[in-house]
């Protein structure tokens, strides 16, 4: 049965004669949300994000309506939004489309969001890697400051807000929310221990701040659009809205494609969505939600019980693309890049590609952060020219397993999820590696192109 | 510091957004080596002094974010995405056609100057990897064969480095 796409976010993505531009916007209805947002009262625009459910889409997957009731109104701060458009975990590449492609939608979901938890000040802080759409947003910003849509007093509303683009400069750790607020204030990226520092009570300038991700703040647009209870009726109970899945890898039809939660299985998406495999090849594992949720092999099976009670009883391409099913599959959607690999894909090489991206990115405050990530690339990128040893296998899990939870940022977790998951269900693959290395330089067959 | 009339009007409008200047750090950094090409000691504390910091306050960014360089380099910025989507879609091979294509290195500039050839990390475009970033302008799908056309390219360009598309 072929499955739909419900394009919610991406609707004019790509769509033929769609422009970048605010005369665009406004032929498609745009801003017209905003103009009934700015009628409500905010709090009952935050009741509506509440009741929508809609988790955000930078990879925690936390419901942006809590994340918004925690922000501290008591102490008189001013309140900061900031928009994190850093899109930088590997395998994800749906920020970039929204931003080059449907700036307006973007702006317009920050407005909304900055009147509803009164924010007069928002930041855009995008990746230094998107000089041209960093020069989109302030163009947008520009255009709708022009038709009063930003700035003074809002279309007549008496509330005003100014939004401002703020461009990183090549460091991963820059999207790790608190990371983000150092780099915003002109320092070194390292994250901040929480607690005390959560954004929503001492964030920006120790301020309370919330901080989004540019698809949530998209959705936030639409769930005021329809209302709450109705944008909860797409997807299901508990993973509400629409989901973008960025695909790359192995797959005839890597690409960005938009789907009610849940409505699709990693099969219909690899299969049916993604034109199969190229020819000739099996598939052999898919990392589900960006380069740091942990890797799916071909062939398992996984059982267990959902939040609902309902037991479960799936193969890799049975499981249901939303939050809760790949958590109880033991991965995670995060932020929704799904990387697929056939059967040329050499495990070893594949995460030290990876585990060569964490060694890098890693900001270095923490020590089982820093040198766990560090000694993780070399033992595996040794273990790809020709040095593996079958004692590696087990030190690796040995490091990644030190690592977790005795860190100050995620940073610690996401860097050892990849080597914990891909030695646990590659062992063999390890093992035979050193086994049949014994001098060779590298056992990388199949015609497969080197990785590290 | 010898700055271009447009950088130094951009500095003095991009200071006043931040209600603390400190967050003013990377703008300048940013505006500063757009300009200069990189990021010399002399800016360092030129930009430190613009904004009531001491020159470690800069300096500690220089040398963390990997965007900002401390020496000139080629008339091009060649970067090429290394990490897994396009790895698996071949880009160690794409970098090795570079590094043919300008005879040298990673982390090099070719001997005519021509260009710096990086290796970074994943640039958000995996569905069309393997994809490299030459200045500011991003290349999809650049395999082998595709890197040495856009090496012809560049060669046959000469003169200054061109503008990055609108
Ligand atoms: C190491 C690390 C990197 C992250 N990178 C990003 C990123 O590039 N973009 C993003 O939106 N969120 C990223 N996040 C998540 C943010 O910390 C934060 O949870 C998110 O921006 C909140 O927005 P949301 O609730 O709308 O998802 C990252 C988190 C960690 C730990
Ligand atoms: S866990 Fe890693 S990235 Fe996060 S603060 Fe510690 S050293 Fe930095
Ligand atoms: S891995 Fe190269 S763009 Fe994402």
């Amino acid at each position: 049965m072929p499955v739909q796409e419900t394009r919610l976010i991406f609707k004019h993505i790509d769509a033929a004669g769609y422009t970048n531009d605010l005369d665009c916007y406004l032929r498609h209805g745009g801003y017209e949300i905003l103009r009934k947002a700015v009628q409500q009262k905010p709090e009952e625009l935050c009741e509506e994000v509440m009741k929508s459910g809609v988790r955000g889409r930078g990879g925690a997957g936390f419901p942006c309506g809590m994340k918004w009731k925690f922000l501290d109104r008591k102490s008189g701060k001013p309140i900061y939004l900031i928009c994190n458009a850093d899109e930088s975990e590997p395998g994800t590449f749906k920020d970039r489309q929204i931003i080059h492609k449907d700036p307006h939608q973007l702006i317009e979901g920050i407005l909304i969001s900055c009147y509803a938890i009164q924010a007069k000040t928002a930041f855009i802080y995008i990746r230094g890697e998107f000089p041209e759409g960093a020069r989109i947003l302030e163009r947008a910003i520009e255009e709708a400051r022009s038709k009063n849509l930003c700035g003074d007093n809002i279309l007549g509303s008496g509330y005003s807000v100014e939004i401002f683009v703020h461009r990183g400069a090549g460091a991963y750790i820059c999207g790790e929310e608190t990371g983000l607020i150092e780099s915003l204030e002109g320092k070194r990226p390292y994250p901040r221990i929480k607690p005390p520092f959560f954004p929503a009570v001492l964030g920006l300038y120790q301020c309370p701040t919330a901080v989004n991700n540019v698809e949530t703040l998209c959705h936030v647009k639409h769930v005021i659009d329809m209302g709450g209870e109705e944008y909860a009726k797409i997807g299901t109970p508990g993973n509400s809205g629409t989901r973008i899945l960025c695909v790359s890898g192995h797959v005839q039809k890597p690409g960005y494609y938009e789907f009610a939660c849940g409505d699709l299985t990693l099969g219909q998406l690899i299969h049916d969505v993604c034109g199969g495999l190229r020819p000739g090849r099996s598939l052999k594992a898919v990392i589900p939600g960006g380069s740091s949720a942990k890797i799916l092999r071909a062939g398992e099976r996984y059982t267990g019980k959902l939040k609902d009670g309902s037991s479960f009883d799936w193969g890799l391409e049975d499981i249901p693309m939303d939050f809760d099913s790949l958590m109880a599959v033991g991965s995670m959607a995060g932020s929704g890049g799904v990387i697929v690999m056939d059967d040329s894909t050499d495990m070893v090489e594949a995460l030290a590609n990876i585990n060569a991206f964490y060694a890098h990115e890693s900001c270095g405050q923490c020590t089982p952060c820093r040198e766990g990530s560090l000694w993780m690339k070399k033992i595996t990128t040794r273990m790809s020219h020709g040095q593996a040893r079958q004692e590696d296998v087990d030190l690796l899990g040995n490091v990644a397993d030190q690592i977790a939870g005795r860190t100050i940022c995620a940073f610690g977790e996401a860097c050892s999820w990849p080597t914990q998951s891909f030695v646990l269900k590659f062992r063999d693959e390890f093992l035979n590696k050193a086994r049949a290395q014994a001098g060779a330089a590298s056992t990388n067959g199949n015609g497969a192109v080197p990785l590290i | 510091m010898n700055l271009k009339p447009e950088t130094l009007a951009k500095i003095e409008a991009v200071i006043p957004r931040y209600p603390v200047k400190r967050s003013a750090a990377l703008p300048l950094l940013h505006l500063v080596q757009e300009d200069a090409g990189y990021i010399a000691d002399e800016a360092v504390e030129w930009i430190a002094a613009k904004l009531d910091l001491q020159p470690i306050n800069i300096y500690e960014l220089v040398t963390f974010y990997p965007m900002f360089r401390r020496k000139p380099g080629g008339r091009r910025i060649i970067k090429v995405c290394r990490t897994l989507s396009c790895a698996l879609a071949g880009s160690y091979k794409t970098a090795e056609a570079f590094k043919a294509a300008f005879n040298c290195g990673l982390d090099e500039t070719s001997p005519d100057g021509e260009v710096t050839i990086e290796f970074v990390e994943c640039l958000a475009s995996c569905g069309t990897a393997p994809v490299v970033m030459i200045d500011e302008t991003l290349h999809e799908k650049v395999d082998g064969e595709r890197a040495r056309a856009l090496a012809v390219e560049i060669r046959q360009a000469g003169g200054p480095a061109s503008a990055p598309t609108a």
